[in-house]
């Protein structure tokens, strides 16, 4: 499974559980109006680090803000290489 | 009592009660007669001294042998670090150890007495002539650990009351007696001449228990987490104690209710106590929590209040001070410990909701990691679970939480459904920021040397926050 397919997939779970599903995810959906609040957000960064061993915020770089649902893509990817 | 071989002497029933360590066991009667300090016991009078020995069936012998001998006894616990021992060793102003074989010695101390092996017929002076001071450790999770002073009438201050109408007993303890709660155990089998099984650090708790059938244990403490670990045991089913109590740490109501259903026919307490406020109340209707009355009439002889939620005690039980280089008074000018264990009203009943120091922000709201666990531990497939605080870029820190199951390993496809199963319970009776991000079944949980879970500090906070850090509202979902 490829990264941009597991936080998709996390980020459809999250929202299940909360009774919500997710339409129109796009890389330029800014992350806050993808259907996810600040604790689901904080949520999927918790399992991702679980599912892909990666906490990109943790490693005290300096990193940029991902705003868009295609940054915080590329901000996984970025870390995994 | 002047002493406790006073106390001991004066039981007259002690033909039969014994003492049983791991490797050997030691007869009531000769705690009386003899000596295991070779007869140097003379050389230890007036002196402040270190019980640094491994063995709990020694350190409850020199116990015996020091009060209303020595100034001051030092109950070493065997996981003292043995770079805490200078510091121990210091602020205890010792002049003396009882030790045993093998045990490394704090440096300048003129006096050591080697321990045992066998007890010699003691006919030297032995009338206790002051009150011995008593020195407890206590360990936090890093630095050296606190030293407290007690008094053999402060230690036993919630006992004698109980221990008049004591019938036969036999006790047993899952902690050390080095421990306020074990040394509690203790306490109540000498006052009363009863026999004791002591446990062991190295022992299994199978072989433990065991040995608490072969001993014909009635009466066995421990903590919560002593006896979640207890119970996934083939030993458990085996004993059949009269009473069981538990302390240390909170009880909630699963491990209450799983208590009453293994041991239907014993009477089920759980005490409140800690090494500073010394016992405070003894709780036995089998519900978690306490009743709202203690508040105003403290029969058992403690007095409580609630300052910001905290639960404060007053009782002839509190230690007396710390030993060393510690600012803090363990009471307030009152005479209240604030005992930094958080209660919250629920009709009539006190609830403990849990540490002032264990609490995790989640984007500026407070989540007690107990009461997550309460949530998940109701979960019939869960032994124990422990929530704690991960950092998270986002709102500061999340819930995450860690889950040890009652079954043998199973197919993945049971764990997941244990999980989502879990999950969903704490989205059903948790506010959404204290439902764990993360949850995973762990084999064991790291339980400290006093039986209890060891938790660690919430973590600082990380080095990069998002921008879009806000804090969570309670309307959020």
């Amino acid at each position: 499974m490829t990264i941009r397919s597991t936080i998709i997939e996390q980020m459809q779970s999250i929202a299940k559980e909360r009774g919500k599903s997710l339409v129109g995810l796009t890389d330029e959906l800014p992350l806050l109006r993808s259907g996810l609040d600040s604790l689901g957000i904080a949520t999927l960064i918790a399992r991702l680090e679980d599912e892909l061993d990666l906490d990109p915020f943790g490693t005290g770089d300096d990193v940029a803000t991902p705003v868009t649902v295609g940054d915080l893509i590329k901000l996984y990817e970025g870390s995994a290489a | 009592m002047s002493s406790l071989w006073t106390a001991l002497e004066n039981t007259g029933r002690l033909a039969n009660q014994r003492l049983h360590g791991h490797t050997g066991e030691v007869a009531l009667g000769t705690l009386v007669h003899g000596s295991w300090l070779g007869g140097r016991l003379p050389e230890l009078r007036d002196r402040s001294v270190l019980i640094l020995v491994r063995d709990q069936l020694a350190a409850a012998t020199a116990i015996v042998e020091l009060d209303g001998i020595a100034r001051r006894m030092v109950l070493c616990p065997p996981d003292l670090a043995s770079e805490h021992l200078p510091y121990v060793a210091a602020a205890a102003e010792a002049e003396a150890v009882v030790h045993d074989r093998g045990a490394p010695l704090p440096a300048g101390i003129g006096c050591c007495v080697p321990f045992g092996p066998e007890a010699v017929p003691f006919n030297g002076e032995r009338v206790p002539q002051r009150r011995t001071e008593w020195v407890l450790l206590t360990s936090g999770t890093t630095g050296p650990p606190k030293l407290v002073l007690h008094s053999l009438a402060s230690l036993t201050g919630a006992i004698r009351a109980e221990t008049a109408a004591a019938g036969s007993r036999i006790w047993s303890t899952f902690y050390d007696i080095r421990r306020y709660g074990g040394l509690q155990i203790l306490l109540r089998a000498l006052v009363g001449g009863n026999s004791m099984v002591l446990s062991d650090a190295n022992e299994a708790v199978d072989e433990f228990l065991h040995r608490v059938v072969a001993g014909s244990v009635t009466h066995i403490s421990g903590t919560p987490t002593h006896w979640r670990r207890a119970l996934m045991s083939q030993g458990a089913r085996r004993i059949n104690p009269r009473y069981v109590r538990l302390s240390g740490e909170i009880a909630d109501q699963e491990i209450l209710d799983w208590l009453a259903a293994e041991y239907p026919r014993a009477d089920r307490a759980h005490a409140f106590a800690s090494t500073e406020a010394g016992v405070a109340f003894t709780v036995a209707d089998g519900r978690a929590g306490f009743p709202a009355g203690l508040l105003h009439q403290p029969e058992s002889g403690a007095e409580l209040k609630i300052v910001a939620g905290s639960l404060r005690i007053r009782s002839n039980r509190v230690a007396e001070r710390y030993l060393g280089n510690v600012e803090r008074r363990i009471a307030d000018e009152e005479g209240f410990v604030d005992t930094g264990d958080l209660v919250e009203r629920r009709g009539e009943r006190y609830i403990f909701i849990g540490r002032r120091d264990g609490i995790i922000n989640v984007g500026g709201m407070k989540v007690h990691p107990e009461e997550v666990e309460a949530v998940i531990n109701r979960h019939p497939e869960v032994q124990q679970s422990l929530a704690r605080a991960r950092r998270n870029a986002v709102v500061g820190a999340v819930v995450v939480a860690d889950v040890v199951l009652r079954s043998a390993p199973r197919a993945a496809a049971d764990d997941t459904t244990v999980k989502a199963e879990i999950l969903d319970a704490c989205r059903r009776s948790l506010a959404p920021h204290k439902v764990p991000a993360s949850l995973r079944l762990v084999p064991s949980l790291a339980v400290g040397p006093a039986g209890k879970l060891i938790r660690r500090a919430a973590p600082a906070e990380p080095p990069f926050r998002m921008k879009a850090n806000v804090n969570v509202d309670a309307t959020c979902e």
